[in-house]
């Protein structure tokens, strides 16, 4: 589904991520952790077509497509979804308005019928429950006035609503209390089927306690410089990252 | 990413107005220029009492003295009063009764702005006055609305066959010395709508003027006369366009409202003169004195306004609330994209007690258009518990473009609230972005955040023009963001 071959991207000339090779299958789950600083939130931007962050070498391969020639609409189209760190605020655009023209635009794209207003308003209700999300939000503004949490469980309800092929979750846990962590993460986890993978990007273990990644992968100063399966989590979660740290630098030092 | 920008520019650049072709319509017009003939020559065309040529006069002899304002945070090239045609009429007879009487071609004209003067045809609830240059050529639904008892007819029939009630209200709100561009109208006015909605009636229907400049070299001087009697309420709606000229045409208009005991007017505008190519060249200038007088205890007037058109826009619909317990609104977006500027606001007069008024203001700049937010709040010493909220707003698109408010706050009551709100805001790259993630193109984000923006003051309009001023909106800032 995702090949990304030693990518390598800067953010006003300073280079942050310096040569990351990564596949996910169709089914996968990933998580993606490590140190603030360490490029995690870089990569998701580069994924989903931010233009601050500057691809300087490396190719990124969705489906056979090269994902970094599509205009970030258009791989939104082709199924990539991002859960942003820090959702954006619309102030007077309704949720269901917000979310009437991207399912619609999408549709298009497949070549699919505009879904009529109560079809749309029945599809809102069926999404809302499955991700327990206040159904007073979808009559607010984008965001606007959105407790944290909030923000955080409107991130899980657009990805319910557009059925991405592949979802990028960055830090969807910050922020959260306990209750809304598990929220959160069973609407992933209701999400997942055989055909569709997750990139999980975060700094603490505790949502891989809920979300069972297949493949855990540390990101350190630009580079993946550890993958292994779930357990490599508690590992960390255990020992910290300074035990990461301090086996990358001997490895430099050799 | 590049070429989408590109891409997104050329839409802009064939984003043409809508309505700016022009009909072949035989037309009569005076000789162009301005002085006490050609005032008597119009008076002569319209048949009209001593009286009113007298008002006319009086008006053009006290214009002579007087000088263009120049206080509006606007760029008007100077202005050759002398090189407009100040009456210019199809040739048929003015506001005919008949359909049959109305010239076909203008017929196809009003089809094509999609206001038909067919009845049966209509958006069903709209009573319409189509006024084409300088005269009313229709009036839809007179017969209905007579049957409640409700006037609304051209101001020249109004002259004809209401001369008592045009006589006791004319220039009471606006005084034939206001100021330069409603004195000039005072003397050179050609038409308009009069309506009257007698004691303790609804209007049934949403009543419409619609203004279209059609002849070159004309200034289009309309007036405008609203009297709502007691415990009465009406809503009332204006639209307005022009056909694409080099030349910038002069629109100078005036209307005044009254409002009795208990009765309240809605007043709303979607306002798309020819803006004026991208380079600034042509356009309307849209110089227009509106104002409203709650005269009775309870009264309401609400303004809504739509300004997306216009090369200049110039106008300030305002409210004297003088009987107690009067309310008056104020909700505007005005739009400025390429060289367009607008100097628009309100002035709210709190005169009897416990008057309220509030004022929400949406302004968005593109391109490199100068928009200006003018307001005054004034309270006098009898107002006793008058409260006041303003919310002035502005949206800024790209970095050529101009935001400025300019508030005027006055207050002689101790007891007096008066609230005042700004904020100025960009459309951020991020919120576009963050539409484009979930597959929303650009274009469409723009129109999306706009018209989120300006809901607040959209949904003050009634139904099928709420649904056009968001078209617009979306139209006249085409490309904006690139």
């Amino acid at each position: 589904m995702l090949v990304i071959k030693n990518l390598k991207a800067s953010i006003d000339g300073k280079t942050i991520i310096k040569g990351i090779s990564l596949e996910v299958k169709p089914g996968e789950i990933h998580a993606i952790m490590g140190p603030n600083g360490s490029g995690k939130s870089t990569l998701a931007a580069v994924l989903a077509g931010r233009e601050f962050a500057e691809v300087t070498e490396g190719t990124v391969t969705y489906f056979g497509k090269n994902l970094l020639e599509m205009a970030p609409e258009d791989r939104a189209k082709e199924g990539i979804f991002l859960g942003f760190q820090y959702p954006i605020e619309i102030p007077g655009v309704s949720m269901v308005n917000f979310m009437k023209t991207a399912v619609n635009e999408q549709r298009k794209h497949r070549g699919l019928e505009p879904l009529s207003a109560s079809d749309f308003l029945k599809m809102m209700r069926e999404k809302k429950e499955l991700v327990e999300i206040d159904s007073k939000l979808a009559n607010r503004s984008v965001n606007e006035g959105f407790s944290g949490g909030e923000k955080k469980k409107n991130e899980i309800f657009q990805m319910a609503m557009l059925e991405p092929k592949l979802a990028i979750l960055d830090e969807t846990d910050s922020g959260l209390d306990i209750d809304a962590l598990r929220i959160v993460a069973n609407g992933v986890n209701k999400l997942k089927r055989p055909d569709n993978s997750v990139i999980v990007i975060t700094h603490y273990q505790r949502l891989l306690d809920y979300i069972i990644p297949d493949v855990v992968h540390v990101l350190y100063d630009g580079r993946i410089v550890k993958t292994a399966g779930k357990e490599l989590a508690l590992e960390l979660e255990e020992k910290g990252y300074d035990w990461i740290k301090k086996d990358v630098g001997e490895n430099n030092l050799k | 990413m590049e070429k989408d920008q590109d891409k997104i520019i050329n839409d802009v650049t064939s984003g043409e107005y809508k309505y700016g072709f022009y009909s072949d319509i035989e037309t009569e017009r005076i000789p162009k220029g301005l002085n006490e003939d050609i005032i008597r020559t119009i008076s002569r065309k319209k048949g009209e009492p001593d009286w009113l040529l007298e008002f006319r006069l009086k008006s053009f002899r006290h214009w002579q003295t007087m000088k263009m304002p120049g206080w509006a945070n606007l760029k008007i090239p100077p202005i050759n009063y002398q090189d407009i045609i100040y009456y210019a009429a199809p040739k048929q007879k003015a506001s005919a009764e008949n359909l049959d009487d109305i010239d076909p071609e203008l017929k196809k004209t009003f089809d094509k702005l999609g206001i038909p003067l067919e009845e049966q045809k209509h958006l069903t609830g709209v009573a319409v006055d189509a006024v084409m240059d300088s005269v009313s050529v229709k009036t839809t639904f007179k017969e209905i609305l007579a049957e409640s008892g409700i006037i609304f007819c051209s101001f020249s029939d109004a002259v004809k066959e209401y001369p008592d009630l045009v006589k006791r209200y004319m220039g009471t709100v606006v005084p034939y010395t206001d100021n330069f561009f409603a004195t000039l109208n005072s003397a050179v006015f050609s038409d308009g709508s009069f309506c009257y909605i007698p004691k303790g009636v609804r209007c049934p229907m949403e009543l419409l003027t619609y203004f279209r400049i059609n002849s070159a070299n004309t200034g289009q001087f309309e007036r405008t006369l609203l009297v709502a009697d007691e415990e009465s309420y009406v809503s009332y709606l204006e639209g307005c366009t022009a056909p694409m000229r080099d030349e910038n045409q002069l629109h100078a208009a005036i209307v005044e409202i009254i409002v009795e005991n208990n009765a309240e007017v809605k007043y709303s505008t979607v306002q798309n003169w020819y803006p004026g190519d991208k380079e600034g060249k042509g356009g309307i200038f849209n110089f227009v004195t509106k104002r409203g007088l709650c005269r009775g205890e309870n009264s309401k007037i609400s303004w809504t306004q739509i300004e997306t058109g216009s090369a200049i826009t110039w106008k300030y619909p305002s409210c004297i609330l003088r009987g107690d317990n009067s309310t008056g609104e104020f909700y505007s977006v005005a739009v400025t994209n390429h060289h367009q500027q607008a100097d628009t606001g309100t002035k709210m007069i709190h005169i009897g007690k416990n008057t309220k008024s509030t004022i929400v203001s949406k302004g968005i700049s593109a391109g490199q258009g100068q928009n200006s937010y003018r307001g005054l709040v004034k309270v006098l010493k009898n107002a006793t518990g008058a409260r006041n909220f303003s919310q002035c707003d502005s949206l800024l698109l790209g970095d050529k473009c101009g935001a400025h408010t300019f508030p005027y706050i006055e207050v002689d009551n101790q007891t007096a609230i008066v609230e005042h709100e700004a904020t100025t805001s960009k459309i951020g790259e991020d919120q576009i972005f963050y539409c484009n993630q979930r597959g929303i193109s650009t274009e469409d984000a723009v129109g999306l955040i706009v018209n989120g923006y300006a809901r607040e003051v959209i949904n003050k309009l009634p139904m099928e023009f709420a649904v056009e001023a968001q078209k617009l909106l979306q139209i006249s800032l085409e490309g904006s963001v690139g």
